[in-house]
């Protein structure tokens, strides 16, 4: 049994210890919202918070998970996420839509660490997600709105 | 991707119940809703509701394409409907009432979901509307002509009402025996304009949108399956003593495509995967290298084709021509890796089977899921998700991941419990129905005077259709259409053009994949324009103007990229461009690519110009959109990627990591022109694609004086950064 917190509840999870949390949380918790994509941590579609940090649920074994602290698109809630939300809804960011979970748990963890992302540093943080749409123009433009929305 | 009429015969009408359809799109407030509001007035395509919703029941599938935002735009246009209480659900399976008009079959595919139903679905609109009108009219004790709607109003003097308030009245309204006038062009006001939010915009921005991956039903059980290694290997028979070992394996059967491993959880199917013994039997596999191949569709070459265009004698012409230009043009297997791998989920009781599925024809799904069970095709039942992008994969004629979940579920130790079987990211990239593996050659003649002066233009490659459903009406002599589309119809002015093909065999199953044989012959076309532009001593843009008379929509879409680009202008030291147009799916795009060369030699694609003729522009945002999506899809293919077999048969690519995609570093800015336009609509899934590969190749000849012809172009001789 491995104990840990996902989106600010406590869970117990009784399976292998290898089995990663991608599927625990898909399946175990019913949290659709975190996508496979690859399982290689490759394309970032399964992106979650691991104490706060982003994380590919695709390769974090339960193992690694006791006392964690997880949150997912579904838990995301800081100011962060919720101006890159916004930003990705007033550009029209989505296409398809399979990577942008991963990829707003990602942009919101870069504006949380770097307000004012310039080109270089949305392309070092964000080239770990793979988007098949092309969608990268609008991810960049919306990035910088919801950094615009974060200054007020 | 289909760019023809298909054959009624082949698929049946199906008569499933509605039923199942689940929302979409925002509701009133942006709020998704988990049900659709009961429709008061209902038709086949358009619900009302008492609180004034309007739900539009979507016949094609969202892929990220846009055709849940653009079928709902025809109906609100036609209803003067607010956009803040318009819905949009996917329609069931069920071709007697959502056939796309072009094909006879439930579908979306060949970039005609808009087209087909542009009339359709206003006309929905109108006579909805129509009646609403009617209601209030008789409420208000006048004419219909005298109510009008505004933005899901119906007004009459001083009195109004809100569209739900009049929709109990009109559903007890037939429609009108003569069919409501629709608007003009010039009284469009969705149709057309910018900055109309997507429908499916809240679900993606939160995680909530359902895709079929998504759909857990109680009681299911999971399934993976073991392929064969190598393309046509057939299995002997297996093991499954050490599978038993992993928790939560729940049995393994044989089925046609491989073993079946079934399991509680999927992490614990692809474990117990791994486990399996298997012994194949590879007396008909593909054993050959993917070079191998490739240098015996090369031999073809030489040899007589089946002729798809003949217009004079071009082998006379290129005798009588001042200067000649020839090239061999290779072009590997492509997966179409869409994001969300294949995945359906599955339930056969008394009788009857369902599917949740974000498939692209469901009418195939139904009667290839029947023949499996031996069942009627309409009790064969789609519920139709999102699909996490499919660029074609989701679209075999041989509905090959339905028809492996179907015989999984009859072989499952628990028939009774709903099955969903996954593809792994590995089964995908490994798994075939590949964008074909295509050799080209092609020559051409430039006359004293700087025209061309005699095209041959040789193709060899799998035929896609051949041995399918589209083959009567797709295939002439054996001539398939997709393997020379953008060939065989060159719009360049010459009297001399012969183009033949040869339909060489592997075992390898192929595939359309986005913009289908454009993918292979604009390439070839393009920059052997560019080739012949540069022998006439021409300017690109120039050359192909003076050889497009006749074409004006190639023109002007080229004029307004080469514009858009200032072409000819100067450019950044260190930039070089190259330059393309092509026609597909009726539309038609210009593409300018602008790349930098880095000290070290390597290219990046800095900005790419795009204008495009797609007809009217229903969502000029979406056909933006999709050009760039189109750009990006065949950028990153172009650079980079190929499926290739080693020696003995197995596929060489794994996962993203072996079959990289582009990246945001990888992609350049876009800047889209398009076209103003009242002809009707035409595509814009696909015709984004096929000009950014030669405008690339045809920019890194600018730059290094390379002729690349061969794909990927990482493996042939460029360096990107």
């Amino acid at each position: 049994m491995t104990a840990f917190i996902v989106n600010g509840k406590e869970v117990s999870v009784e399976a292998d210890a290898d089995t990663p949390l991608l599927w625990v949380l898909r399946e175990e918790l019913g949290l659709t919202g975190v996508k496979f994509g690859c399982g290689v941590a490759a394309c970032g579609a399964c992106t979650v918070y691991f104490n706060g940090k982003p994380a590919r649920s695709c390769v974090l074994p339960l193992a690694a998970l006791e006392g964690a602290n997880i949150t997912t698109i579904e838990g995301a809630n800081g100011r962060e996420t919720k101006a890159v939300q916004t930003a990705w809804r007033e550009l029209q960011v989505p296409q398809c839509g399979w990577c942008q979970s991963g990829q707003i748990m990602s942009a919101a963890a870069l504006l949380a660490e770097t307000p004012r992302p310039g080109d270089s540093d949305i392309d070092a943080k964000m080239s770990g997600n793979v988007c098949r749409c092309a969608t990268y123009n609008y991810i960049r433009a919306a990035i910088r709105r919801a950094a615009d929305i974060l200054e007020g | 991707m289909f760019a023809q009429k298909m054959s009624r015969r082949g698929f049946l009408k199906s008569g499933a119940a509605f039923g199942g359809a689940l929302v979409v799109g925002a509701g009133a407030g942006g709020k998704i809703a988990s049900a659709s509001a009961a429709g008061i007035l209902e038709s086949d395509f358009v619900r009302v509701s008492s609180e004034g919703v309007v739900t539009v029941v979507v016949k094609h599938v969202e892929a990220g394409q846009g055709p849940a935002t653009g079928l709902a735009t025809l109906v609100a246009e036609e209803m003067n409907a607010d956009w803040e209480k318009v819905e949009a659900v996917f329609a069931p399976a069920d071709a007697s009432r959502y056939a796309n008009l072009f094909w006879g079959a439930q579908g979306t595919g060949g970039s005609t979901a808009i087209a087909n139903s542009f009339m359709q679905y206003r006309k929905a609109g109108a006579f909805a509307l129509a009646r609403l009108r009617a209601a209030a009219a008789k409420k208000w004790k006048t004419a219909p002509e005298n109510i009008r709607a505004e933005n899901g109003v119906l007004l009459f003097g001083e009195k109004r009402a809100g569209f739900g308030e009049m929709a109990k009245d009109a559903g007890g309204i037939a429609e009108p025996q003569t069919p409501p006038e629709l608007k003009k062009p010039g009284e469009f006001s969705y149709i057309g304009r910018e900055g109309l939010p997507r429908k499916d915009l809240a679900g993606k921005t939160t995680g909530r949108a359902k895709y079929a991956m998504d759909y857990r039903p109680e009681n299911l059980l999971h399934a993976v399956v073991l392929r064969s290694p190598k393309f046509g290997g057939v299995l002997k028979g297996f093991s499954s003593a050490r599978a038993r070992e992993v928790r939560g394996f729940a049995g393994a059967a044989a089925i046609p495509s491989g073993v079946a491993v079934y399991a509680e959880t999927p992490w614990a199917a692809i474990k117990a995967r791994r486990e399996i013994q298997a012994e194949w039997d590879f007396s008909r596999a593909e054993k050959r290298s993917s070079e191998h191949i490739l240098s015996d569709f090369q031999k073809t070459l030489t040899q007589p084709g089946n002729i798809a265009r003949n217009d004079g004698d071009a082998e006379a012409a290129l005798r009588g021509a001042a200067k000649t230009v020839a090239a061999d043009y290779t072009f590997p297997f492509l997966a179409h890796a869409p994001m969300e791998p294949l995945n359906c989920v599955i339930q056969f009781r008394g009788g009857k089977a369902t599917l949740w599925d974000g498939c692209q024809i469901p009418t195939f799904v139904q009667n290839s899921v029947a023949g499996v069970f031996g069942i009627a095709p309409e009790n064969v039942s789609v519920v139709s998700l999102f699909a996490g992008g499919t660029f074609g994969r989701r679209a075999t004629p041989s509905c090959d991941y339905q028809t492996e979940a179907a015989h999984a579920l009859k072989q499952s130790p628990a028939p009774n419990r709903p099955l969903k079987l996954l593809w792994t990211r590995e089964d995908d990239i490994r798994g075939g129905y590949y964008r074909p593996m295509f050799a080209h050659n092609v020559r051409a003649g430039i006359s004293a005077e700087g025209n061309i002066a005699g095209w041959s233009h040789k193709i060899a490659g799998k035929s896609i259709i051949a041995g399918t459903a589209f083959a009567e009406t797709m295939m002439k002599n054996g001539v398939d259409h997709t393997s020379v589309e953008g060939a065989a119809n060159l719009p360049y002015s010459a009297a001399d053009i012969f183009v033949d093909v040869r339909n060489t065999e592997t075992a390898v199953p192929v595939l359309w994949w986005r913009s289908v044989g454009h993918t292979h012959t604009a390439f070839a076309v393009e920059t052997m324009a560019d080739m012949l532009a540069e022998s006439a001593g021409a300017d690109a843009v120039d050359f192909r103007l003076r050889h497009l008379r006749g074409h004006p929509r190639h023109s002007e879409v080229l004029r307004r990229a080469a514009e858009a680009a200032n072409w000819g202008g100067k450019t950044k030291p260190g930039r070089f461009r190259g330059v393309a147009v092509h026609e597909s799916f009726n539309s038609f795009v210009a593409q300018v690519a602008e790349i930098s060369l880095d000290k070290n030699g390597a290219i990046k694609t800095e900005h790419v110009w795009c204008a495009v003729d797609c007809g009217i522009a229903v969502n000029p945002g979406i056909v933006r959109a999709q050009m760039e999506s189109g750009i990006g899809y065949g950028l990153g293919a172009a650079m980079r990627n190929q499926i290739a077999l080693k020696e003995g048969g197995e596929v060489l690519q794994t996962n993203f990591p072996d079959y990289e995609p582009l990246r945001m570093r990888d992609m350049p800015a876009v800047t889209t022109v398009i076209v103003n336009s009242g002809e009707p609509p035409t595509g814009a899934g696909e015709p984004g694609v096929p000009p950014i590969a030669p405008a690339l190749a045809n920019a890194i000849y600018a730059a290094t004086g390379k002729r690349l012809t061969h794909l990927p172009l990482a493996a042939n001789g460029a360096k990107f950064a």
